[in-house]
């Protein structure tokens, strides 16, 4: 089959992965905001026999950006062997992708223009001249509305019939002798030698060092002229050559609903607390609708346990076996699942849809100031809004952040955002010691009370990030440049259907990847005797001093560390201890658990310091592992579980002997 | 005049960018001649978003203090 090998490049917010999501159906997660797509992604779809091989790269302004993570896309585009460039512009605002289109046309021959969110044009008054714009680019245009899925079939065809064309000369003025000097000087077939001679103009040390490693020697050539605003402003001019006529706006209706909401969003009033309120309502709508599905997951799998059992008996396996497969694996599998996944199913979507509208780099916007007096970077906000649903997802998402001080320090304290994880376990105790059963407006409260939770982590977060900047990563802040992109209705079904699908089932397949060998080990520590006394009783009581040190017991202390694998069977593998028995323990119904809790010795005190152990101990084994992965040092991994966990055990040891 | 100086919906032009962020700013539409207006201030009044070539941009206070602008409002 014939292959062709495709480069997606634009700017951010242009509905680039929509576009790849909907032809390779990979389901690349897409947001509204900046810096979504991080690294290449790589997708395939075959269409009339021809196999189209899409690179998805991540969005950039320009390219001839310094940032770590638009350089990946620039090197794409220079570097790497591949047929055709797609350049994904917004049609609501032309000019920034012709502008990157222009500079993509200096460094391939075959370029293709897809004006992608033609329909949100439409509706703006935006009209759009195609074939005049294919004139003046001298490359085809395609109109596309991918949220729609309209125009792809065009796009294929365009870039299974697209042909080569020349370089695109660009005049830049001031440079141009200086240009032609440097381009006698270089030879070579494979790249444009005008833009080698630009990167020498420029003195870009990045650009010398990489065509010097493919073979291309020259020297330096300095000059005393700004280099890059001439650049700047020349490939602005053109831009502005080529939209000329080409765009028609009607009105500018939309636009001023716009700056209205936008207003409302970032209002010295009102700005916090709208944020706080939409946080809370997440919580609130978690409690409310996870409870039922929950119960239900429970006793659908529970019911299997016992011909599951039955049938590995009439299999004759040995009756240890079949324990350690019924009680140790199954059950912690069908517990995980039952707890999560409900409320992910609800929290993910909200929060996806939350995203995708836009919502998120305004409130990175209005957290920016308290970040940069901490020496960190309003981004972050961001890094920890996805650490609420998973910190393994905030980890990774820390790579928006530029500054690599700055991305570490998010990084550490990631943790300090509760995930999706700990939201059952919390809002079981917290329903138990501080709303109590069966209040008229029990959620409500409780969904408060994680809002206060919140909060005090948020203002952790600010307290680590600031002694962090002033010992060990010192520095001062790096720039904060952030685009407010407009606001998009996303499709509902749409969002749904991404959130489960990249987030709710990846979360939950690592989720029950960890539990499978926490089963296995709990199940032998249960259930392995010592002089008739099982190896768990012994860790109890070895534990006990330190637990009750810390306002809580040897039980708790010990499910808190065999928790590490996955947030959610902490609560289980405590009542597991209390009661004795060698396997998990049902927790729906929470009548029973405040009876075993409280006969355990359990009070408000109890409960306030399991909460804060709870919350601030150390990242999940998922988390911890993406830390390492994500920073490649020992002892910045290491940081990241010492500096929650003391701060874990200062305030439990506070809050027991005040 | 500097532009973290322009107040909320003021125009101003741009006359010239300085300072380390200079490339990314020229990347941003921050250019030379170009009409910018200061739309959004956030509850801290720092940063402050910038309607810049169609497109919103947010920026610190210390770094719109490197462009140099000419308030149209006067």
């Amino acid at each position: 089959m014939k292959k062709i090998k495709v480069a997606l490049i634009g700017t951010p917010n242009v509905g680039k992965s929509t576009i790849y999501n909907q032809l390779t159906h990979h389901h690349e997660h897409t947001g509204n905001w900046s810096g979504k797509t991080v690294g290449v992604s790589y997708g395939e779809c075959v269409f009339q026999d021809i196999c189209y091989c899409f690179y998805d790269l991540p969005g950039t302004y320009s390219l001839n950006s310094k940032s770590k993570e638009e350089m990946v896309a620039t090197d794409f585009i220079v570097f790497e062997d591949f047929d055709v460039a797609v350049v994904v512009c917004d049609a609501t605002n032309l000019e920034k992708g012709i502008k990157l289109v222009l500079q993509t046309k200096e460094i391939c021959k075959n370029v293709l223009v897809c004006v992608n969110l033609i329909d949100e044009a439409v509706k703006k008054g935006i009209s759009i001249d195609k074939e005049l714009l294919e004139k003046r680019l001298d490359s085809s245009v395609i109109f596309t509305s991918a949220k729609n899925k309209k125009g792809l079939t065009d796009l294929l065809l365009a870039i299974k019939n697209s042909i080569d064309h020349d370089y695109l000369v660009i005049d830049y003025g001031l440079l141009n002798p200086y240009l032609d000097k440097i381009i006698k000087k270089i030879k070579t077939k494979r790249f444009n030698s005008r833009f080698i001679a630009l990167k020498i103009l420029e003195n870009n040390s990045y650009y010398m060092k990489k065509f010097n490693e493919v073979g291309i020697m020259f020297k330096e050539y300095p000059i005393y002229i700004d280099v890059h605003l001439e650049v700047a402003l020349k490939i602005a001019k053109k831009t502005k050559e080529v939209l000329d006529g080409v765009v028609v706006k009607e009105c500018f209706k939309s636009d001023f609903l716009e700056r209205k909401i936008d207003r409302f969003l970032t209002s010295k009033i009102w700005g916090i607390p709208i944020m706080l309120a939409l946080l809370f309502l997440c919580f609130y709508l978690t409690i409310i609708g996870a409870n039922y599905p929950s119960s239900f997951l429970f006793s659908f799998f529970a019911s299997f346990e016992s011909p599951i059992t039955n049938f590995l008996v009439s299999l004759s396996f040995p009756s240890f076996l079949v324990s350690l497969i019924v009680d140790g694996i199954y059950k912690t599998l069908y517990w995980v699942v039952s707890v999560m996944l409900p409320p992910m199913l609800i929290f993910f979507p909200m929060f996806t849809f939350l995203e995708n509208l836009g919502v998120l780099p305004r409130i990175a916007f209005n957290m920016d100031r308290a970040f940069s007096k901490c020496k960190a970077c309003g981004k972050q906000a961001l890094t920890m809004c996805m650490g609420i649903g998973c910190n393994a997802v905030g980890v990774t998402g820390a790579r928006i952040i530029d500054s690599k001080r700055e991305r570490i320090i998010a990084t550490l304290t990631n943790v300090f955002m509760p995930c999706n994880g700990k939201f059952p376990s919390l809002i079981a105790i917290i329903t138990i010691f501080f709303v109590g059963l069966n209040q008229e407006y029990g959620s409500l409260f409780c969904a408060g009370i994680i809002t206060i939770f919140l909060f005090l982590g948020i203002l952790l977060t600010f307290l680590v990030s600031f002694i962090l900047s002033k010992t060990i990563l010192k520095g001062e802040p790096s720039h904060f440049t952030l685009e407010l992109p407009p606001y998009r209705m996303p499709k509902i079904l749409d969002t749904i259907i991404y959130s489960v699908k990249n987030r709710a089932l990846f979360v939950l397949g690592r989720a029950v990847s960890v539990a499978i060998p926490a089963g296995i080990i709990l199940w032998v520590i249960a259930n392995t005797q010592i002089q008739g006394i099982s190896i768990l009783a012994y860790l109890v009581q070895f534990l006990d001093p330190v637990g009750f040190a810390l306002g809580l017991d040897g039980v708790i202390l010990l499910a808190l560390l065999l928790g590490f694998p996955a947030n959610e069977i902490v609560v289980p593998i405590m009542l597991m201890g209390y009661l004795s028995t060698n396997t998990l323990i049902e927790m729906d119904n929470l009548e029973a658990l405040r009876n075993i809790l409280v006969s355990n010795g359990w009070t408000i005190k109890t409960a306030l310091c399991f909460i804060t152990l709870f919350l601030y101990r150390f990242p999940c084994s998922t988390t911890l592992l993406t830390i390492y992965k994500e920073t490649k040092s020992k002892f910045y991994t290491v940081l990241s579980v010492l500096i929650p966990l003391s701060i874990g055990v200062i305030l439990c040891l506070v809050i027991n002997f005040v | 005049m500097r532009l973290d100086q322009v107040k909320l919906n003021h125009f101003a032009v741009i006359k010239q960018v300085s300072g380390k962020m200079k490339r990314r700013l020229y990347d941003l539409g921050f250019l030379p001649g170009e009409m910018v207006q200061c739309v959004l201030v956030s509850p801290f009044l720092d940063p402050k978003a910038y309607m810049v070539r169609n497109s919103l941009i947010a920026l610190r206070n210390c770094d719109a203090r490197d462009i140099e602008v000419q308030d149209e409002e006067d």
